[in-house]
């Protein structure tokens, strides 16, 4: 479902402290990021605001409608929610760094609608719910 | 370390006039410094929007006319520094960034790789087997007896190995090479294959952490009738390099392991605590 959003909100993972995107890939989208006059947010890696349980990612997940160019929108949904700053699923949009192309990252963060793609929530069943799972 | 919380410093490149292409360039280069040496870091252009501000301490970089910034960025709660950047360079950046870092206590980035296994609760069916695996007293309950990540500071650097053991595909670590523990989408193969890869241990007798153990004592035996150090030492490594293959958990990682003794107590203290967790959490129903 797309959804038109004249304000959606950038938010760009330089996902510092590892090698798993491609270093040509993240200087293309934040040099693109920044010739155009799109205002937005940065953060170094987002795998370690979570593990600190950082309350700025508190801070990003507010302000309406987001792009978060990033990793895997599985990934970013339980990162922030584990961090105690759950993402708005209708209101977010994750381009996955490490398997899109530049092209098509920009070509998102540039759109005006939002494709919101966070993986649907499922309450999980306990494990008294599931007799003999645990046996 | 101890991960803890602690006040954050944000770097914002302010845009006030139209684009202009060296300062893009200027601002790129700014930005992928901060980025590499941990920084937060906004660019506020009079185009689009930003998350709002907290209280973070912020240092505002811009061109600002007369050398003094607009009055409605100031603000009574959050600690603001403004400073031109127009006769600043990338390293002028750094430096002076790292500099009220300092000074305003912000919490200082890199000291720690940051891998931690992150749980998907969509997928999670709270069977605390990744409880009972984890020597490294990771895992936890929560008051309601819900498994959670307590203490991923004590996680071990490029181990995945409780991913591995999860039933449902439940566990991810993001920055792992390949899915689905990288959290890509999780296939009805995927599923399968993690189930085989628990038989394997099974197989192996019960666990990863026995069969070191097994081995390892089979080890000491040996070493004890042979007199031979060597062959001890090569069992053990062939032992370790197996699982490491089989596991894809870092030799580091088993290398590192406490003696035989520890890992048993460790062991049957954790299998404790994900018992009493799901006895009480089926008590309640």
């Amino acid at each position: 479902m797309s959804q038109n959003q004249e304000s959606t909100r950038i938010l760009y993972c330089h996902c510092n402290y590892a090698q798993i995107i491609s270093p040509e890939v993240k200087k293309e989208v934040l040099s693109q990021l920044c010739e155009t006059n799109q205002a937005f947010d940065a953060v170094a890696d987002l795998c370690e605001m979570a593990a600190r349980k950082d309350p700025e990612l508190q801070r990003l997940t507010q302000g309406g409608s987001v792009k978060i160019a990033a990793c895997f929108p599985r990934a970013v949904k339980w990162l922030f929610s584990g961090a105690s700053a759950p993402l708005n699923r209708e209101q977010t949009e994750v381009l996955n760094m490490r398997e899109q192309s530049p092209e098509n990252i920009l070509k998102r963060l540039k759109a005006k609608d939002l494709n919101p793609n966070l993986p649907e929530d499922n309450k999980p069943p306990q494990a008294s719910e599931q007799p003999g799972k645990n046996q | 370390m101890k991960l803890t919380e602690s006040s954050k410093l944000r770097i914002v490149l302010l845009e006030l006039e139209d684009q202009n292409q060296a300062r893009d360039s200027a601002h790129f280069e700014y930005m992928q410094a901060l980025l590499e040496k941990g920084f937060s870091v906004t660019r506020a252009t009079p185009t689009g929007t930003t998350a709002p501000t907290d209280r973070s301490s912020l240092l505002v970089l811009g061109q600002f006319d007369k050398d003094q910034p607009p009055s409605d960025l100031q603000s009574e709660n959050t600690e603001v520094r403004f400073e031109d950047s127009r006769h600043l360079n990338t390293e002028d950046v750094l430096a002076l960034a790292e500099e009220i870092r300092e000074t305003t206590s912000s919490f200082k980035h890199g000291d720690w790789k940051p891998w931690f296994p992150v749980i998907d609760y969509d997928r999670c069916t709270n069977c605390m087997q990744c409880l009972s695996f984890c020597l490294f007293g990771v895992y936890g309950v929560d008051d309601g007896d819900h498994i959670q990540v307590q203490n991923n500071d004590k996680c071990k650097t490029n181990c995945p190995a409780c991913s591995r053991v999860c039933p449902e595909a439940a566990i991810m670590f993001p920055k792992y090479k390949s899915g689905p523990i990288n959290g890509d989408k999780v296939g009805s193969k995927d599923l399968q294959r993690e189930k085989m890869k628990i038989d394997i241990s099974a197989l192996l007798g019960g666990d990863v952490y026995d069969l070191l153990r097994t081995r390892s004592e089979k080890a000491k035996s040996r070493f004890s009738k042979e007199r031979n150090p060597d062959k001890a030492l090569n069992e053990r490594v062939k032992c370790l390099n197996k699982l490491a293959d089989s596991g894809d958990i870092p030799p580091e990682v088993l290398m590192s392991l406490p003696s035989p003794d520890v890992i048993q107590q460790r062991a049957q203290e954790a299998k404790e605590k994900a018992d009493a967790a799901l006895s009480r959490s089926q008590s309640k129903t």
